[in-house]
Formats: C-alpha cells, structure tokens, sequence
C-alpha cells in the first residue's frame, strides 16, 4: 500500500483506559542450560507478583485472560509451546493465545494483551514472553532466524539475516550517515552506552566496560557494521500484567496507563515501494521537500533507509496519547537496538529527530541519563536497561522487558529493582564496585519500541504516569 | 546432499504428491552432563526435508534456468498501480489483488540493472551454499517499482554500479540461486560453472 485511506489513519480509540499494573523478568543469559523455559516464565511472573506485594498465586487469581510471545517454535523444537506454558504457570482453563511478530513478539503480545482489557473482554489479562535460543548450535540458529525472511527469494543467499538487514545499513550510512568517520563515532558511541548501562543491570548479559576505539576494532560482520555493534542472542523471559482502572488499582496504588500502536511494512525488503513520508505531529511536509537534495537518495521514501513500520506504530500511539514531541513530552525510551545504526534509524521513524538528522540525537548527549557534554541530565535517556545490546535480546521477551525497564522509572523503583545485592547473587552475578542508580528523576512518561527484522512488524507503547496523562489528539 | 545421505524425490500426479524414497534419517540421541557428572538434558538430532509448493511464482524460478528473469505487472485498469511492475515476482497485485500479468524483462535487466546497496559478510547460517564471503547486491530496474535481492557472483559490489543477471542454465536448482548478478562487462569466462549470460 502507497497511500492511505482515511479510515486507515483513523486514530484508534479505546472504549476504555488500560493500565500496566506490574512486570518482571527473569534472569538472561547467552544460555542457561540449568533451567527449562518454564521455569524463566515462573522467575518473571513470580517477580511482577512481588513487586506489588502479591503471592503468585494471588496475582494469578486476578488474570482472566492470556497471551504468550515466543518468535521462534524451531528454537524450542516444541510447538504449541505456548500450551505447555500456561499448564506450567498452572492457568489453565482460561483462555490463552500465542502470539508471534519476529523481533517485536514482545511487543505484539502486549498490544493483544490491551486490546482485550480495552475492549472489556477481560478486566485483566497476562502478557508473557520468552524465548530459547541456546538449544541449537549458533550457524543453525542463524539459520532458524533467516527462516524469518522469505524462504525462496532471501533464506538459500546465504542463511543469514543480517544480510537482508544490513542492506539497509549500508544505504543509510551512504546516504544519511555520508560515510563519516564521525557518524560511525556516533554509532559507536551508542555501542559504549548500551553495554555500560548493562553492566548496572542484573539481569543483562551484554554489560561491559568498552571505548568507542574497542568498538571501532571489533570484527566487521557486515560493513559498516562490527561485532560490537550488533545485538545479543539471548534466553531469557518477561512479563506484563495489563489491568482496567478498576482492577487495577485494586492490585496496586500505582499502576500506570498503557497504550500502544503497531504498524508493520514488507517483510521482504525488496518488496518496498516509494512514497509520501506519513508525518507525525512534531513534522511538516515542507520540512523534506529538500530531502533529497541534502540527501542524495535520501528522498526516495521509506527506500532501504526508514522503517515505515515504526512511523506508523509511533504515528497512531502519539495521536493516542497526545505526544506532539517525543523529546519534550517524553522522559525515558527504550529503543530496539539491533543494531547501532538500525538505533539511530528508528531515532528518525519515530520522531526525535527528523529524518536525516538521527545522529544528532547522540551527539547532542540527549540519549544519555547524563549528557557527556554539560554533565546535566540528558533530555530523552534512551535504554538504560542496556537494550538489545547491553541487556538481552530474547526475542519474545524483549518487547515486553522494555515496557517493564521504563516501568520501573516510572515507579521510581529503578534502583530497587536493579541494585539489589541478593539479586545479584541468585543470578550468579556479581554487582560492580562502581554501580550505579539509573533512575531518571521524576520519569513521568516513557516509550518503547518493539521491532521485527527488516521492519516488518513494529509496536510503539506509550507509558504515562496517571498524574501526567497527556491529552489525546483528535 | 551434503550429508551424502540418500534422500526421497518428488513428482505430482493428478494434483497429488507422490513420495518416493527415504525423505528423513533419524538418529540417535545422546545425553547432556556437566562437569560433575549431572545430567542437564539430551541432544535430538533431526534430518528431514520439506516438500514446497512454488504455486504461482513456478513461472519464475523455472524460467531462471532457461536465462530469463520474469516479472509481474498489474493490468487492472481501475488499480491506482495499473502498470506497476514488480520484481520480486508477484502473483496477485498488492493493492488491487487481481491476477498480474507475467512480463519478461531480461532485456530490461541485462540494460538498466544497477546496485541500489549491497553488502558483504563472512559469517553465513547453516546450510549456506555459497562461497564465503558472501555478497549480497539489491538490484534495481528502470521502470520496475522494487528493488530485488540478489548475489554478485564477481568482483566487488559498489552502489550505482551497472551489473547484468547470469544464470544456471547448465544445471539449475530451480532457487533464487539460479540467478546470480556480475560486473557489466565481465568476461564469459569469470562465470561460475554452470553459469552462463543467457
Ligand atoms: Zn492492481
């Protein structure tokens, strides 16, 4: 589709307000052979339930309805794996859903999860997700992943994904990024960020002390892209616990409001076709008459440089929510950052900066809790969880463990949460000497984007402290 | 195969599959032990093969085999895309999902086709077939509406570059694979066996 009905730019209007009540998440690890999926999704369910002063058994009382991301069936080897786990969680008879968008699974099981608290089917409903990735040898596993392209046109060039992505980053390093050395700084600099939030992030496996010169010096896996500026395999669980007003704060006195929009584009990126740039409210259409001058190649829209699917989730969730400017309306982001440049793509898909301008977003110091260059906060702190790179990127999970992170800002439980010493030690991790509460202070609205692949399939979800509910545009 | 195993070939017959042959291997499994001893689980070693139906698109890949890259257009003339061409092949029009009209545009392909990006990498997935490195160029065609994915078979990939589609025609797989992308202007001689430019 090249243009849009009206009816197809309707803004989505909920017939009633939903709230996230609680989240958690289980350890994550590159593998973790001494446990069994289930008992992930036991380790988050059992943390959402005590982060609001329930038993499980408590919390479990209160879910009418449930909704399970995993990506992968193959890296399990187990369909309908989604059954076994809802046995497992001991919620049987309700009714339950798998749900599976690639790399936004997460995110894909929330919006499900909302909808039915939204519509009034269910005044309480569970989002899970997880996945296992250590159970096939790594080239198999790429294998399984590139399976998530089309099979005869993209899978037999090569059985690696990152192929079919990195397309991409080579088109937008050429045309947005100039082939600069201080563009592949920036990129690199977001690499640094990432693993160094992860190291104050007890359940992130991707956490390490690096410089932007390490960064630059890893192994190239697809130019311009280096090892270091790629995202984990992970396993690893999370969840969600999405609840009516009502309900809600039954469970808990601080529950906050929960939206979330999707949006999806080709799944082959060949199949992309050139069009007008859809514009969210911080934007105008005379802003990139001049694109393409500025850009050589940069105007033809979403070309292999934009992910439409993240404009259009962020498009219908800001409408939603009445965010006119993500940077000013917002306190906290977690991105999907697969991949260093796909970062700074999505930085421009979804508004903080417009296209063609998503590197200034990190040179600016805005995407850091404290902004290298005044020592101040930074305005817009992107994944201080450590993201896809730093934390985990257990497919099924991710989405859904973004939501929780900026969650735990807004709760301003951030510090609890993460610097517990006991924690820790359960997760067979020790604390650094220099850790660090991240907490933003005073987080009252945060985003989170889950996103598929090649830009398939991508959620944005909007998190609002109900003191500061912004109003919705119409 | 690559495991040297045999495995079963299939034919249709009055619009049903016939199996013929062994089409899986099982083997074994073995157990899982950490260092002291304890046991943490079990391997499944798993070999079978999946029988796919090209449907619409075997125009496509049986023509690829024959030196010709065939595309598809919209002939609706209520469409808003009335006279796209796509390529990759679509059977159905995206937008007005009436029956495309299959075009050949190996001319075309031979004359306009350039590099829109590319990229390069060592690392491939498990039953990769192709040489390492692999090179990846997304092709792009005047008059045609998308940009397909493909492999340059010689020389180094560069954006803008004029490239020309060669084809297995001595053997084909019937796969994408059997369409690879060269350098204008390379020598019949540089191709990979079996590969020829018509
Ligand atoms: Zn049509």
């Amino acid at each position: 589709m090249i243009t849009f009905s009206e009816k197809q730019l309707k803004i989505p209007k909920m017939t009633r307000p939903v709230y996230l009540v609680t989240g958690g998440m289980s350890k994550f690890g590159r593998a973790i052979p001494e446990k069994r999926t289930e008992e992930l999704c036991i380790d988050a369910l059992t943390e959402a339930a005590e982060l609001i002063d329930h038993t499980p058994a408590q919390l479990k009382k209160y879910i009418h309805t449930c909704y399970y991301g995993h990506f992968a069936d193959h890296f399990g080897d187990q369909l309908l794996g989604e059954a076994v786990i809802h046995d497992r969680l001991g919620l049987d008879p309700l009714g339950n859903i798998g749900i599976k968008t690639g790399g936004a699974t997460g995110g894909s099981t929330l919006w499900e999860a909302y909808k039915t608290v939204a519509s009034g089917y269910s005044d309480c409903t569970l989002a899970m997700g997880w996945e296992r990735m250590d159970e096939v040898p790594t080239d198999e596993g790429n294998h399984l992943i590139s399976c998530a392209a089309d099979k005869d046109w993209e899978t037999p060039l090569g059985h690696m994904y990152t192929g079919y992505y990195a397309v991409m980053a080579q088109k937008y390093w050429k045309v947005f990024g100039k082939e600069e050395a201080s563009f592949r700084k920036a990129m690199a600099e977001i690499a640094v960020k990432n693993r160094g939030y992860g190291r104050m992030n007890p359940h992130a496996h991707g956490g390490k002390k690096i410089t932007v010169e390490d960064v630059l010096n890893s192994p190239t896996v697809a130019h311009p892209l280096r090892a270091l500026d790629c995202c984990l395999m992970s396993v690893g669980a999370a969840c969600g616990i999405l609840a009516d007003e009502k309900t809600a704060y039954e469970m808990t006195d601080n529950p906050l409001k929960i939206d979330i929009g999707a949006g999806s584009h080709t799944l082959r990126v060949a199949d992309r076709r050139k069009m007008e740039i859809p514009l969210l409210p911080n934007e105008t259409k005379e802003q990139y008459a001049d694109l393409g001058d500025r850009f050589p190649g940069g105007d033809r829209y979403p070309g292999f440089t934009g992910f439409l699917a993240a404009r259009m989730a962020s498009y219908y969730a800001y409408n939603m929510t009445g965010i006119h400017d993500p940077t000013e309306d917002l306190d906290l982001v977690e991105l999907h950052d697969a991949f260093t440049i796909s970062d700074i793509q999505t930085y421009e898909d979804i508004g903080i900066r417009p296209y063609g301008e998503g590197r200034t977003y990190v040179e600016s110091g805005d995407c850091f809790r404290t902004n290298p260059h005044t020592g101040e906060p930074g305005k817009l702190p992107a994944n201080l969880s450590g993201g896809l790179i730093g934390n985990m990127h257990a497919v099924g999970a991710t989405g859904i463990m973004q939501v929780v992170e900026v969650a735990h800002h807004l709760w301003n439980r951030w510090g609890e949460m993460h610097g517990n010493e006991e924690k820790w030690k359960r997760f067979g991790r020790e604390r650094p000497a220099d850790w660090k509460d991240l907490q933003v202070k005073g987080a009252k609205r945060g985003l989170a984007i889950s996103h598929a692949g090649v830009g398939s399939h991508v959620t944005c979800t909007i998190l609002q402290h109900p003191d500061h509910i912004l109003e919705r545009r119409d | 195969m690559s495991c040297g195993k045999e495995h079963g070939k299939v034919r249709t017959e009055k619009g049903r599959y016939k199996l013929d042959g062994k089409f899986h291997h099982s083997e074994p499994n073995t157990p899982i032990f950490n260092e002291n001893g304890k046991l943490m689980g079990v391997t499944n070693p798993r070999d079978m093969t999946y029988v796919h139906s090209y449907g619409g698109e075997a125009i496509f890949f049986e023509s690829l085999g024959k030196g010709k890259i065939m595309a598809s257009r919209c002939d609706n003339p209520n469409c808003e895309s009335r006279g796209s061409v796509f390529m990759p092949f679509r059977i159905h029009c995206p937008d007005c999902l009436m029956k495309s009209t299959v075009m050949d545009i190996t001319e075309k392909a031979k004359t306009t086709a350039k590099v829109h990006t590319f990229m390069i990498t060592a690392r491939t997935g498990a039953f990769n077939p192709l040489p390492k490195p692999v090179k990846f160029v997304n092709v792009e065609f005047d008059g045609v509406v998308t940009i397909l994915m493909g492999y340059l078979a010689v020389g180094e990939p560069k954006m803008d570059m004029r490239v020309v589609p060669i084809f297995n025609t001595k053997s084909p797989t019937y796969t994408i694979l059997d369409l690879f992308w060269v350098p204008e202007g390379t020598p019949e001689a540089s191709l990979p066996e079996g590969y020829t430019f018509d």
